[in-house]
């Protein structure tokens, strides 16, 4: 009887490591949780059983995240919400123990960890030995995925935290404290393995949809090539304007600007290089999508107009972003004004400040999404628009490879969506660094970049530009340096002695 | 000259005669014993004298002398010392009890409304902590003995019902595993509290071991029938104190002036709307005799608790059946019994106690207006011409629109056979063998009405979930017991063996869509299993009758470590010195005990309460709602679940000093122990290095903590005699407890594990662990406040002197939950026929965090974001904050109390009907009253985070006993 004591699960959803992949099919549900990891909270529907433990589990979603990041800490975004320590954001006042701050660390290194024990359990050695010849070349491509994820998920912790630990599937499971790398082996370690799985990746668009290709690949390189001066203080921008260029003969620009924030932007794949998929059925959360319709929406906007059940009267911009917008002509200021003032006297009041109708619930033949709770509308990582907007920033930032010339008719192309006509069209003299980050807050809204864009355009924390509420003040003020960065947070700094604090916090 | 005596033995409590007495002369073997009437004759003679004795009874010896008759009457044997206790597999008399042993039988259980086995006990032994989860029908509550142990693992002692242990963990649907019993079958409490006495259970009895025997009948006995029943009036003790619409106007007024227009015109009290006063009633029929030489009792039980909370209700049938058979003249005794249960609960979604403190009163329960027709005219909250979806629920509908039912069974049957050799009657075999089984099903409906199931899918949902549960244990040990008078010595060895199963198996299916035709079809089903294997012995040794020694030893395996650290091994050793048989104090008459107790032992743990399987690598699929999309196709997630290898037992090592003593015949008696207790290796739940695991918090064994405490028991009888009779009983406990280690390292930077999560924010924690603190110690800002002792919004004291107030530098350790000492009361006062008995408790140092304040006693927000108002408790106007201060100290208040519990008026009303009948008539208040600092509802809150409790309700009860 006492061979009882060796038991291994019973239950048909939690399996041991041996009855779990046991076909090819399998492997592709492993690889499956990797990507949602950026869009759900856990193994249930709307939260259950969520990856992170303690807190709401809407606010642990990768996506939802970032957009507290990269857009709730800039001009573009204010809460009205007394969420835990959300105000830090628009404050600029966040401290190791935002919990935010916390839960963004920690699900950066949870989907690293989820990839490197998928890159471990598809070892090729591992694999079951009943897999076609086809079988294991899709898995070899599932591998090459999942380390592209991981190298998305290391610029942005590059880019948000700065200096923090690399792990990768050489190391094991335990409770062992890893090493703090600089933002260069950070920095080295993507541009590293991009390069090596390139060659296995799909060609750019030829994946199956929700699926990251070349394309992606090439995206990303661009946008840390575009930022290393912030990240590494080298010059970098000729090899993004070459990755640039890898991308723009597989993709085109959608006719319509608002399709691409749509319950069925899917079909968008003619601009969208990549979107994380989300399906109001199939893949409930209240972070990703979810979070970003519903909280944008309240005060007289009649939440039915954006498909959804009801808003969440959380987000709205500043008056210096709407500011920024030609709003009579140019059709990407989806403001919705009435019973909304301009200014913001007062942060909690969501009839301050315009509201920001840009994502949406409804399909493009004007149907809603499958549920108007949960909501169908994909999270854009990367498309066209960025690319033509890195382009034409690094050819004026001295880049080699491009001209001016193109660059200009790149920018015009998406003024040319955007007005509708060649009314608000440039010329090569107006293409000056000051129009590309304004023109990259009018065409990149909400798409969580704002952040990174205002840093490397030194606008983020100092005085060169206030933004109200900036800093705590209604008009602004200028804040520290050290906000450039995330802190690494307190709880991390807790339990892993080997972490230095952020310098400044 | 011998002559023929003869007589009639009776019960001193009911006249009856006892069957079976046995009537020796002293001094001969000559004897006999009574019969089925309680008769008796003999031959003796007038010299001599007659010894008649029956267990659980007092003997008694007559002189012969002239008489021929006798009426003898005998009592029950109520004195302690020579008072049988149950101990791990098998029992000792008290006097020869060497640990740290507490029995309590039915006579001393807590009067009153008793629907759960525990409420027999509060109160009543000190180092015992008993803090009931609130007041719903059948609700659990939670026991410390001796302050815990763990720090994440499983705090709570083993339950050991008729020798079945029963696990610990919630059955589904069932608000308290302990509900099994029918508190009416309940003989005694036996509580072990050292490790010298537990640590024959090894691995699960850190944190004490409870042992309960049930109500037997006894041999030879005519049927005895016995009904009691009560009914009670549940009322509401104590409501909030919230802002009425016009003070709330006020506030609005004051805050959000541009929004006074939003206020309604209601003046609406949702705490009297969501509670009302209940009635309940509970019957209990038992019989019990002997037929065919074997005993037998059969008991029936009906509850139906209507809880105070609308819609919340509970209805219980009970039976219980004990064989006690024995063969071979006593050689074989067999123990069957066997318990069922049924329960029907209806549980109201206690959500709507925190949404009657937030819902606006200026608004209508129910309201005519045609917008509201579709929700079956429940008023709620619009945000223009749209249903605002974050607006909290309407109360009531809430309770009616939502309906969770439960349908619980559960057998729990064991048969125990013992026998003694022929051959060699010093030895005997026992064989335990029993079968736990439960399984329920629930069901929870919301109406296509409930306005918070709007959906363009279909309003309204149903939920079917089941559970089914089957623990199965096999024990069988060899006892050799033997008096060495020509050593002066006494031996008891025990050896055996055990082997237990737990299995689970859950199943949930869900519907969005309201439809009354939806099948319980299971949509996903899991389940879980872990087994216990046990070797262990004990061995007593007695020198002298006065020198007592017991070695205890035992190893157990659990499934739930890996192979290499699967086995633990538990040992104890305790020393007992009997010192009021010593010559040099036996002249002292009126000390009738006074032994002194030391005890060592270690003990373990593996409740981990994360799974079964901590230490393997397991993957866990995802469900429908939680999928992600390739091409067309939607693909259930795989996701490695966090893991250590290495996890491995907890272990506490306990000494116990003690010293029990009796004065007068032990009329005053009690005790005095003093302990410590040390436990390594904490199963704790960590927050790991990020990236380092699957998840940011594994369970693993890490850190160390130290409980010490005194206990003191007394017991005493004040007035006996004729007509008065006047017992006291009063227990104190004294408990520390300290996190000595915490981490691997020992970082001084290391402030330690955040606990604690409150309501209001995201993520927010308001206690830590903490080496050199308290468990649970909470951690806040020091409040600043001005010349009036009001509190300063945000300002607090720069602790760490930087200039500014920050979560990581200026927090400290402010006060913890539990309480530094501990008392409990009781009076019995009995004048012929009445009785009035009453039970009190005093609890001293213990601080809740008021989060009902905290989180509502502040104004933003009063009107939301969405033009939608929330009310606030009428405190919020003593501190007038305009922001949340969720991390003030000023919101951990001092939650020390003084409860009397119950009190009891009795009156037996003795034979009536021709004698058939034997009345007592009784009425209890429970919950009769509380003095206490604490500005909530109720201090006694365990955990010490005051939100959403459902109130305890204040009882008054009828009741009626009745035999014949």
């Amino acid at each position: 009887c006492v061979d009882d004591l060796d038991t291994t699960p019973i239950d048909p959803n939690y399996k041991s490591g041996d009855k779990i992949y046991v076909s090819a099919e399998s492997y592709k549900q492993g690889l499956s949780k990797l990507y949602g990891s950026f869009v759900l909270a856990g193994q249930e529907g709307a939260g259950g059983n969520a990856d992170i433990a303690g807190g709401d589990p809407g606010s642990t979603v990768y996506t939802r995240l970032l957009f507290y990041c990269q857009e709730l800490s800039t001009d573009a975004a204010i809460a009205a919400w007394n969420d835990g320590d959300i105000k830090e954001f628009h404050n600029q006042k966040w401290t190791s123990g935002n919990g935010f701050v916390g839960n963004m660390y920690t699900r950066l290194y949870l989907t690293i960890g989820f990839i490197n024990q998928y890159l471990r359990d598809t070892e090729p050695g591992k694999l079951i030995s009943s897999l076609t010849s086809d079988d294991l070349k899709n898995i070899e491509q599932y591998r090459a995925e999942a380390r592209l994820l991981r190298a998305m998920v290391y610029y942005n912790a590059l880019d948000l935290f700065g200096s923090v630990p690399i792990l990768t599937e050489a190391d094991p499971v335990g409770k062992f404290k890893p090493e703090q790398k600089t933002r260069k082996e950070i920095f080295t370690f993507v541009e590293a393995e991009v390069s090596e799985i390139e060659s296995l990746l799909a060609e750019p668009g030829n994946n199956e949809y929700g699926r990251i290709d070349k394309g992606a690949a090439w995206a990303l390189m661009a946008r840390m090539y575009l930022n290393a001066e912030v990240y590494i203080n080298e010059v970098k921008y000729t090899e993004c304007i070459d990755y640039c260029k890898k991308i723009m003969p597989f993709y085109s620009l959608n006719d319509s600007y608002e399709e691409l924030f749509m319950a069925d932007n899917h079909l968008r794949t003619n601009e969208m290089i990549f979107a994380f998929a989300c399906d109001g059925l199939n893949s409930q959360t209240y972070g990703a999508t979810t979070y970003l319709i519903h909280a944008a929406i309240g005060g007289d906007y009649v939440p039915a107009n954006a498909g959804i059940n009801g808003g969440w009267g959380g987000n709205r911009v500043t008056s210096a972003f709407v500011n920024k917008f030609d709003q009579n002509n140019d059709k990407r200021a989806m403001f919705f004004t009435e019973g909304q003032s301009l200014e913001i006297d007062q942060i909690g009041e969501f009839t301050e400040g315009y509201m920001l109708v840009k994502y949406t619930n409804k399909n493009s033949d004007g149907t809603n999404g499958s549920d108007d709770n949960f909501v169908d509308t994909d999270f854009p990582i990367f498309r066209l628009a960025d690319v033509y907007l890195m382009y034409a920033e690094s050819v004026l930032r001295g880049g080699n490879g491009g001209s001016l010339g193109e660059a200009t008719s790149y920018i015009n192309q998406l003024r040319t969506r955007a007005y509708g006509n060649t009314s608000g069209n440039i010329t090569e003299a107006d293409l000056t660094l000051d129009f590309i980050i304004d023109e990259r807050a009018r065409e990149l809204s909400w798409e969580c970049m704002r952040r990174t864009d205002l840093i490397r355009f030194g606008q983020f924390s100092n005085s060169k530009y206030l933004w109200p509420w900036k800093g705590g003040l209604k008009d602004g003020k200028s804040v520290d340096a050290h906000y450039n960065l995330y802190p690494i947070p307190l709880s991390e700094l807790n339990s892993n002695s080997n972490l230095t604090p952020t310098p400044g916090y | 000259q011998e002559k023929v005596v003869s007589g009639t033995v009776t019960d001193a409590n009911d006249g009856m005669g006892i069957p079976g007495v046995s009537v020796v002369v002293k001094g001969t073997t000559t004897g006999t014993s009574t019969d089925f009437d309680g008769h008796f004759s003999i031959s003796a003679e007038a010299s001599s004298t007659l010894v008649f004795s029956f267990i659980g009874y007092k003997s008694q010896e007559i002189a012969v002398g002239d008489q021929t008759n006798f009426n003898i009457v005998l009592s029950t044997n109520t004195e302690n010392l020579s008072e049988v206790v149950v101990i791990g597999y098998g029992q000792v008399k008290k006097e020869d009890a060497t640990g740290s042993v507490i029995a309590i039988k039915s006579d001393d259980f807590n009067k009153g409304s008793i629907s759960s086995p525990q409420e027999l006990l509060t109160g009543k032994m000190p180092g015992v902590t008993i803090t009931s989860g609130g007041g719903a029908p059948g609700s659990g509550s939670t026991i410390r003995i001796r302050g815990g142990s763990s720090l994440f693992a499983s705090n709570d002692p083993l339950i050991i019902i008729d020798g079945v242990p029963v696990s610990s963990d919630a059955v589904s649907g069932m608000r308290n595993p302990l509900n099994t019993i029918n508190p009416n079958d309940i003989e005694t409490f036996t509580v072990l509290k050292d490790a010298s006495a537990t640590a024959i259970y090894g691995s699960r009895a850190s944190n004490g071991v409870i042992l309960v025997t049930t109500k037997k009948g006894k041999k030879g006995q005519v049927l005895k029938v016995n009904y009691s029943g009560n009914v009670s009036v549940n009322t509401i003790a104590k409501q909030i104190n919230l802002l009425n619409t016009e003070e709330l106007g006020e506030a609005i007024q004051q805050y959000y002036p541009a929004k006074v227009d939003l206020l309604g015109t209601e003046n609406t009290d949702w705490q009297k709307e969501i509670f009302e006063t209940s009635i309940s009633h509970d019957h209990n029929i038992n019989f019990s005799g002997s037929e065919y030489n074997t005993p037998y009792r059969v008991s029936i039980g009906y509850t139906d608790q209507e809880g105070i909370l609308k819609t919340s209700n509970l209805e219980r049938y009970t039976g219980a059946l004990t064989l006690n058979p024995s063969f071979f003249e006593n050689h074989l005794k067999v123990n069957i019994n066997a318990k069922g249960l049924y329960i029907k609960n209806r549980f109201a979604d206690t959500g709507a106690i925190g949404n009657a403190l937030a819902f606006d009163p200026s608004r209508p329960v129910k309201s005519e207006d045609s917008k509201y027709d579709k929700y079956g005219n429940y008023y709620t909250y619009f945000n223009g011409d749209v249903r605002d979806v974050l607006a909290p629920t309407n109360p009531l509908a809430l309770l009616n629109q939502k309906s969770n039912t439960s349908e619980v069974k559960r057998f729990i049957g064991n048969t125990q056979l013992d026998y003694k050799f022929h051959f060699l009657p010093e030895l005997r075999a026992n064989l335990n063998v029993a079968y736990d089984y439960s399984k329920s099903e629930g069901d929870v409906i919301e109406d296509a009405e409930a306005a918070w199931t709007e959906s363009n899918n279909g309003n309204g949902s149903r939920k079917a979930y089941s559970q089914e549960k089957k623990n199965e244990l096999v024990e069988f040990y060899l006892n050799y017991k033997k008096d060495f008078d020509q050593f002066d010595s006494k031996i008891d060895l025990v050896g055996g063996y055990s082997w237990q199963h737990f299995w689970r198996e859950d199943a949930n299916s869900a519907t969005t869509t309201f439809d009354q035709s939806f099948e319980k079809s299971p949509a996903s089903q899991s389940g879980t299993e872990n087994y216990l294997v046990s070797f262990f012995g004990r061995m007593n040794y007695t020198f002298k009758d006065r020198y007592l020694l017991t070695f205890t030893l035992r190893q157990d395996g659990s499934s739930r470590f890996s192979k290499d650290n699967r086995w633990g091994l538990f040992p104890s050793a305790a020393f007992a010195w009997r010192m009021n048989e010593e010559l040099f104090l036996k002249k002292f008459e009126k000390l009738s005990n006074l032994k002194l107790r030391l005890g060592y032992g270690v003990t373990g743990q593996q409740e981990i309460g994360q799974g079964d399987y901590p230490y393997q690598g397991i993957y866990n699929i995802g469900n429908d709602q939680a999928r992600y999309q390739f091409g067309d196709t939607y693909y259930n997630t795989i996701r490695p679940s966090a893991y250590d290898e290495h996890i491995k037992w907890e272990e506490t090592t306990t000494y116990n000093i003690g010293l029990d003593f009796g004065f007068f015949n032990n009329r005053l008696n009690g005790s005095v122990d003093a302990y410590k207790r040390k436990t390594k290796d904490l199963i704790n739940l960590i927050d790991v290095p990020a990236g380092s695991n699957l998840k940011n918090r594994i369970v693993t064994n890490i850190g160390s903590l130290e409980n010490e405490g005194l206990e003191i028991a007394l017991n005493g009888i004040i007035i006996a005699n004729d007509d008065w009779n006047w017992e006291l009983n009063a227990n104190a406990a004294y408990n520390k407890n300290e996190i000595t280690k915490l981490t691997d390292s020992n970082d001084p930077n290391f402030k330690g594990v955040f606990t604690g999560g409150i309501s209001g924010g995201t993520g927010n924690n308001i206690q830590i662990n903490s080496t050199g603190h308290t468990t649970n110690a909470f951690y806040v800002y020091q409040q600043m406040y001005d010349v009036n002792g009001k509190p300063l919004e945000g300002v607090y004291v720069d602790r760490n002197n930087d200039g500014q107030i920050t979560l990581e530098g200026d927090r400290y350790i402010y006060q913890k939950p539990s309480a530094d000492w501990t008392f409990g009361f009781g009076s019995n006062l009995g004048y012929k026929k009445w009785t009035l008995s009453m039970n009190a408790r005093l609890s001293l140092g213990n601080y809740v965090y008021n989060n009902i304040e905290s989180d509502k006693g502040h104004f933003e927000g009063v009107v939301s974001s969405l033009n939608n108002i929330t009310n606030r408790v009428a405190d919020a106007n003593d501190a007038k904050f305009f922001t949340a201060q969720y991390h003030s100290d000023y919101f951990i208040q001092n939650a020390s109390f003084f409860k009397l519990d119950n009190v009891t008026l009795g009156y037996d009303l003795g034979k009536v009907c021709q004698d058939k009948l034997n009345i007592y008539l009784y009425t209890t208040v429970q919950n009769v009253f509380t003095i206490t600092d604490y500005k909530g509802l109720d201090p006694e809150i365990f955990g010490g985070i005051d939100n959403n409790i459902y109130p305890r309700p204040r009882t008054f009860l009828l009741g009626v006993n009745v035999n014949f």
